[in-house]
């Protein structure tokens, strides 16, 4: 019992203590032991992590392993957590992938090694305070707070550009963010000095009101997602970025910006989300065929993979503002899905980058002949990111196709293209890399994967697998937060 | 009848004054070598104080010297944050003062003259108290601009700002002149009481308070006004500037609480118009034009006008709520501001000045803890979570929100972004760029202390962010 109070302060705050005693003992000159000292942090907070699974309760909707504490009276803000179906399963998937992301930069980052763990496992703490917290202010102290470690992740450790991208990730973000803090503050007010999150979920409001709040929630998440046309942040922020960085850009913090459509403009904004699903709906379609356009003629790898990871963001969100099970649900299990293709596919690059320092597609060609059994792993990541049936890639994909049925059959043909420009750009690029002839001397002295190399990617492999061809341990946790959501969104919230 | 009138409510400034006195003479039989015992001396006096304020402090407001003189929790406040600013300022000073030859007596004993003003400031009942213990201040701040005798740059800056101070303040004394012949007293409580009875439109008074506001915003810095701060603080001595950038901006919070909340809270609609435009055009002019410094003191400057207008956005709210928020803004921004000028001091030593932001790049390689220091300041100073800056100007914009001045919120929040530009740049510079010269940071070991208390204090008192903001809103509550 006391265990089970403590559990989610413990997973933000572990890392976070754990990154500082690296910052402090750490330095290039024992690299080796600030590697394994992260790497055991990662561990250990995966395993505390662990519990919140399998002892959640998945026939309530209610919030578990709350906690509460007052922290700012005078404003009525508290230190208040919990987390239902449908941010446990991101819980977890950051505290795997952080595990990844450590063992991914084992032996390629080699400068300021304590710096670059301190702050992925600082950020791993923030992003888990961000999906547990219940209080508003709460989730926008973790949610700013995480920009700093990321600003600095990618202007320190990425590439050629990465001083323009890191400000531009940086500003962008902010400008949303702060808007949101507005709303949060107009919230404040209209609920009788109240920052919780779940006091709102029950707050009347007009629809004049409604829709500015949603224009403001908008301004932060959309960015995040990230959706078009506010997505121009994420090509140059992902290309420039280190290969965890993207990792974890793709694979968690874009999933922030989702997860806050489904915590704050669904349920607190219920007529403003009806008023404007069209509008929502057509901009998750263009994402979707559009960008996945876009992708098909990108000749940066990274870039082709961020545009593919902006047209299956698409999918989530058109998921979520078609109001049905299936949509919604598919859109969670797309956004867990995505975060372990995009990562794996980040890594995969990041592979090939760490050899010949170029992300070029067209430095590549033949790769197979002398990297076969990274060819075979990439395969398969290339196979789901296409969303090839028995991969996780399938489930969420399939899920929101059938929910688009229900509402709009156009929506449902306009979004099923993907399958085909999503196998098209991912397979060609595959096509143009691995196969065919040896491009050129530099690919002729390519080895193949390490022992390291193949840990990391068998893991995301076994995930990936795992998801397409038994979904349900993902599906059954959400069902009844979902349905309490539906519900909410479903009832109006006009005076 | 002559009464004798009761002391003990400015026991800590005649302490303060008394000591600074003995320090003056004293000195003057000191060798160089025994110099260190005013400086001790100097910091002494200023614990000895904290612990007068302390043992005297009370909720309830006591006023003496025939309502001169003011003692109430927004006092005690105000003087205990000056002690603790102004003790941070001489240790942060002392070796950059020694490799300049300035570690003299009068370095201590103008910096101790200082604090009485601000002390007096922050209890003034009256106007004439009031203007006394701005003059005190002011002359003393003079004089340790101009206090590197041959340095051109510095005594450029001492004219520049005598001549614009001495503008203000007879802009100030003009409207106060105007309110006591409207009112027929210059009695802060009996003014008060005077407008109550008369019409917020009287001419005289408005007269009055355009330039009672006019010599407040030249004090403070907010834009028209603000043409000094950028040339006092890059011309004066970066710990002249340090002195500068941080415990006269809390009396200058505390004059404007006592004139426009104290005496003329019956015009408040007319000063809030006044103090929305003076906010404004501070945010938009001090954040967008720092973007163009090159020069990080001149850069910081600007940043000082900037947040002078988020400071004005709580007192525009006129609510106690908004001036409890102002309270807590500025008290955070003068240690930020004191924790980054604190680190040019750092990174300074004999015969170089770390101004440029360039000499910043690379400090990350250089030294990491110390760019840990500097990154947390720049991302206070921009408001960025989870930093204390960020509850400050959270708590103003809440203010406004609260009493409907949304757009004005909007406005806040949108230069905000536009701020945090150059300070991300900062950051940039350390962290993202190679540094130019690789030689190690010398730093005394009671320095390094005392600028990490202050920075890592930026993040590590955010469990007890609560605690603050209670003693800012009592502290107002006393006012009322």
């Amino acid at each position: 019992m006391l265990l089970e109070s403590v559990n989610l302060s413990v997973a933000i705050w572990l890392p976070i203590l754990g990154a500082i005693a690296i910052l402090a003992s750490g330095s290039d000159a024992n690299a080796q032991r600030v590697r394994w000292l992260s790497l055991i942090v990662a561990i250990a907070e995966f395993l505390i992590t662990i519990p919140l699974y399998t002892r959640f309760d998945k026939t309530t909707a209610a919030m578990q392993f709350t906690e509460f504490h007052t922290w700012v009276p005078a404003f009525n803000i508290n230190y208040s957590l919990g987390i239902d179906g449908i941010a446990m399963p991101l819980i977890l998937l950051t505290s795997f992938l952080t595990i990844i992301v450590v063992i991914s930069a084992w032996e390629i980052i080699k400068q300021r090694v304590a710096q670059y763990m301190a702050a992925f496992l600082i950020m791993e703490g923030l992003m888990i305070g961000v999906f547990s917290a219940l209080d508003a202010i709460l989730f926008y102290v973790f949610w700013e707070a995480m920009l700093i470690p990321m600003f600095l992740i990618i202007g320190i450790w990425g590439g050629p550009n990465r001083i323009y991208a890191s400000i531009k990730f940086f500003l962008y973000t902010l400008l949303g963010s702060l808007l949101m803090l507005v709303g949060f503050i107009y919230l404040y007010y209209q609920s009788g000095n109240s920052f919780s999150i779940l006091d709102y979920h029950q707050l009347p409001l007009a629809l004049g009101a409604q829709i500015l709040l949603f224009f403001g929630f908008f301004a932060a998440f959309a960015v995040k997602v990230p959706m078009f046309p506010v997505h121009t942040w994420l090509p140059d922020a992902h290309t420039e970025a280190p290969t965890g960085g993207s990792v974890i850009l793709a694979a968690i913090m874009l999933k922030m910006g989702a997860y806050g459509f489904l915590r704050f403009n669904l349920p607190i904004l219920p007529d403003a989300s009806h008023e404007l699903a069209g509008f929502m709906i057509t901009l998750s379609l263009i994402a979707i065929v559009y960008i996945a356009l876009v992708a098909l003629v990108q000749e940066d790898m990274k870039r082709l993979i961020a545009y593919s990871s902006i047209s299956h963001m698409g999918f989530v969100t058109l998921g979520f503002f078609i109001f049905n099970a299936q949509g919604v649900e598919g859109g969670i299990i797309q956004m867990i899905s995505h975060g372990f293709i995009s990562g794996a596919l980040f890594l995969c690059v990041g592979v090939m980058y760490d050899r010949l320092h170029s992300r070029d597609i067209k430095d590549y060609g033949g790769v197979v002949h002398r990297m076969p059994i990274f060819a075979a792993f990439m395969m398969l990541f290339a196979m789901a990111n296409a969303g090839l049936p028995a991969t996780s890639g399938f489930v969420g994909e399939f899920l929101v196709i059938i929910g688009a049925f229900q509402a709009n059959v156009w929506f449902a043909v306009a979004a099923g293209t993907t399958l085909v420009f999503g196998a098209a750009y991912t397979l060609w690029m595959y096509k143009r890399v691995i196969f065919g002839k040896i491009a050129n001397e530099k690919v002729e002295t390519l080895t193949d994967v390490t022992p390291r190399e193949i840990l990391f990617l068998a893991l995301l492999a076994f995930a990936v697998l795992l998801m397409g061809v038994w979904p349900m341990p993902f599906l059954d946790v959400m069902h009844a937060s979902v349905d309490n959501l539906l519900e909410h969104v479903a009832q109006s919230k006009l005076p | 009848m002559f009464e004798v009138p009761n002391i003990t409510p400015a026991i800590p400034e005649i302490f303060v004054f008394s000591m600074a006195c003995v320090i003056l003479v004293l000195d003057l039989y000191l060798s160089e070598r025994l110099r260190a015992v005013s400086y001790v001396l100097a910091l002494v006096t200023l614990v000895g104080a904290a612990f007068l304020t302390l043992s005297d402090f009370s909720n309830t407001s006591i006023t003496t010297f025939s309502g001169m003189f003011v003692d109430d929790a927004m006092a005690d406040v105000i003087k205990l944050a000056t002690y603790v600013l102004v003790f941070f300022v001489f240790v942060y000073s002392r070796r950059y003062i020694q490799e300049r030859d300035m570690y003299r007596g009068e370095y201590f004993v103008l910096g101790l003259f200082g604090v009485v003003g601000m002390m007096v400031m922050a209890s003034a009942g009256h106007m004439l108290t009031l203007y006394l213990g701005l003059e005190l201040l002011a002359l003393c701040v003079y004089t340790l601009v101009a206090f590197q005798r041959d340095s051109a740059v510095a005594t450029e800056a001492a004219m520049k700002y005598f001549v614009l101070g001495a503008l203000a303040s007879g802009m100030l004394l003009y409207g106060m002149s105007m309110l006591y012949g409207a009112t027929g007293s210059l009695d802060i409580a009996v003014v008060n009481e005077a407008i109550g009875h008369m019409s917020a439109d009287d001419l005289i008074l408005i007269f009055g308070l355009v330039f009672v506001v006019v010599g407040l915003a030249f004090k403070l810095g907010a834009v028209p006004f603000h043409m000094w701060i950028p040339d006092v603080y890059q011309g004066a001595p970066t710990s002249v500037t340090l002195y500068i950038a941080t415990a006269p901006k809390l009396a200058g919070f505390a004059i404007i609480m006592r004139l426009l909340i104290g005496g003329l809270e019956d015009l408040v609609a007319s000063w809030q118009d006044m103090l929305i435009i003076l906010a404004v055009l501070s945010i938009a002019v001090g954040n967008v034009i720092a973007i163009a410094q090159t020069n990080l003191k001149r850069m910081l400057a600007y940043s000082t006008i900037a947040h002078m207008g988020y400071l004005l956005l709580g007192i525009i709210s006129a609510t106690p709520n908004g001036y409890s928020s102002s309270l807590f803004y500025i008290l955070v921004y003068a240690f930020m501001s004191l924790g980054t000028f604190g680190i040019i001091l750092l990174m300074s030593h004999a015969g170089f000045e770390a101004e440029r932001l360039d000499d910043f790049k690379g400090l990350n390689q250089r030294n990491p803890f110390y760019a840990l220091l500097m990154l947390i300041l720049m991302f206070s100073m921009a408001g960025v979570p989870p930093t204390l800056g960020f509850y400050a100007k959270l708590s103003v914009i809440q203010a406004l929100i609260d009493v409907g001045l949304v757009w004005l919120a909007i406005v806040a929040v949108l230069f905000a972004v536009i701020g945090a530009y150059y300070y991300l740049r900062v950051v940039k510079l350390m962290y993202f760029d190679a540094p130019e010269v690789d030689e190690p940071i010398a730093a005394g070991s009671e320095m390094q202390v005392f600028i990490g208390a202050n920075a890592l204090a930026m993040v590590l008192l955010l469990p007890w962010v609560g605690n603050l903001m209670a003693v800012c809103a009592m502290a107002i509550k006393g006012l009322a």
